[in-house]
């Protein structure tokens, strides 16, 4: 229990809006804003602000990139030693950018892949607030975790290495198309991430966006399986844990 | 990636063929330094590689007299109504670190420790340029409001 006394100052409002308060002051904040009407418009017209930025500059991540930025010819110039790693990343994270608003309208038509991230954020939340059963086999045993999964799921299952985040562990799932895998990480502040992985009827797709209520995911096919990255708030840092994520599953080819 | 560095370039330019040159040059930069790349978080490199070309364009461009038009003209695609153009003319009036601040955080949802690292500033100036980038977006754009409610 933080003290509802402190009063919250403009910094922890612009904190507010841009999803980096520490979860414990939210609440604080929320209450606060119920009773200052002055900043809860403040705050409003910061949300409306950012709406509109998006509204003007979206359109930019739909047109097609033009052909003088193509990194094949790029990296076609003289010194095609430097091909690697930078030119993976830019290939592999088309979509990196369009994260949170452009994907609205990917929402509407429900195919098996959203029931698949449906599902995914589904489990997260039945099961990150749990405190004692969150997982059927806890991180200390990942090596046991991942041979389980990956035998039972007919994919390779692995619980990637995240920085600043620990395993906490990982369980078998229903899918709606057989089975799943579920991982649990968690930060040092508690804030917990997870992993969802199912059998996906797209072979590879992009990385896509998806918010419902507090919770959001990450969500992309690759090689014939799903992967969803689900957690609460900061799109930001869902963006890095499911790149993590993605270049780990890169790196081990398969 | 590169749509996103796109978007950035367009609203930090405000003209499209120089957007997609500071994204061009970006993208070279970083595939030439490959070796340079001391590890870490690619896409806030390549967000810093853009903003410093753009602070060095802007910086040769103030040796020369202005041609550049201040206000967004381009058509794009969508974002046509009035409210897209107040919003680009009120970034237009932001000094270059607040727009960059600005559009890094709101626009292409970078955490207050990348746009620091990015600048090169502790996080505490990030946050006033935020700050005060956002106070004078509304106040520019609830002026220009007024404005218009007085014409007519």
């Amino acid at each position: 229990m933080t003290d509802r006394n402190i009063p919250v100052t403009e910094d922890e409002l612009h904190a507010y809006v841009d999803n980096e308060l520490p979860a414990e002051r939210r609440g604080d904040v929320e209450a606060w804003l119920a009773s200052h009407p002055d900043d809860a418009a403040r705050v409003q017209s910061w949300r409306a602000m950012a709406e509109a930025l998006h509204a003007r500059y979206d359109s930019v991540v739909d047109e097609a990139v033009p052909k003088r930025l193509e990194i094949e010819r790029l990296v076609q110039q003289p010194r095609r030693w430097v091909y690697g790693a930078i030119a993976a990343t830019l290939a592999a994270f088309v979509v990196g950018g369009s994260v949170g608003w452009l994907v609205r309208g990917a929402t509407a038509g429900p195919s098996a892949f959203q029931n698949l991230t449906v599902h995914a954020i589904e489990a997260h939340r039945l099961y990150v607030v749990e405190v004692r059963h969150p997982v059927e086999v806890p991180g200390n045993e990942r090596s046991h975790l991942q041979q389980w999964l990956t035998k039972r799921c007919g994919w390779v299952v692995r619980a990637p290495e995240l920085a600043g985040l620990k395993l906490v562990g990982g369980r078998l799932l229903p899918g709606s198309a057989g089975p799943a895998s579920f991982m649990m990480y968690e930060s040092a502040s508690g804030e917990r991430f997870t992993i969802y992985t199912a059998k996906s009827e797209a072979g590879a797709t992009q990385m896509r966006y998806s918010a419902q209520g507090n919770e959001s995911a990450l969500f992309w096919a690759d090689r014939g399986v799903a992967y969803v990255v689900s957690g609460v708030g900061d799109r930001g840092r869902l963006t890095q844990i499911a790149q993590a994520v993605y270049d780990q599953m890169e790196k081990k080819g398969g | 990636m590169i749509p996103a560095l796109r978007r950035y370039a367009r609203a930090l330019a405000r003209d499209a063929d120089i957007a997609d040159d500071l994204v061009q040059d970006t993208l070279v930069r970083a595939l030439r330094s490959e070796r340079l790349f001391l590890g870490g978080d690619v896409r806030s490199w390549l967000y810093t590689i853009l903003t410093n070309l753009n602070k060095n364009r802007r910086r040769s461009l103030a040796r020369r007299p202005q041609f550049m038009p201040l206000l967004d003209n381009n058509a794009d695609a969508s974002g046509t109504e009035a409210e897209g153009r107040d919003i680009a003319r009120a970034l237009a009036t932001l000094v270059e670190e607040q727009r960059s601040v600005l559009l890094l955080v709101m626009l292409e949802g970078l955490s207050y420790r990348e746009v620091a690292d990015i600048q090169g500033v502790p996080i505490g100036t990030v946050m006033s340029r935020l700050a005060r980038a956002r106070a004078h977006v509304k106040a520019s754009l609830e002026g220009e409001r007024t404005a218009l409610r007085r014409v007519k």
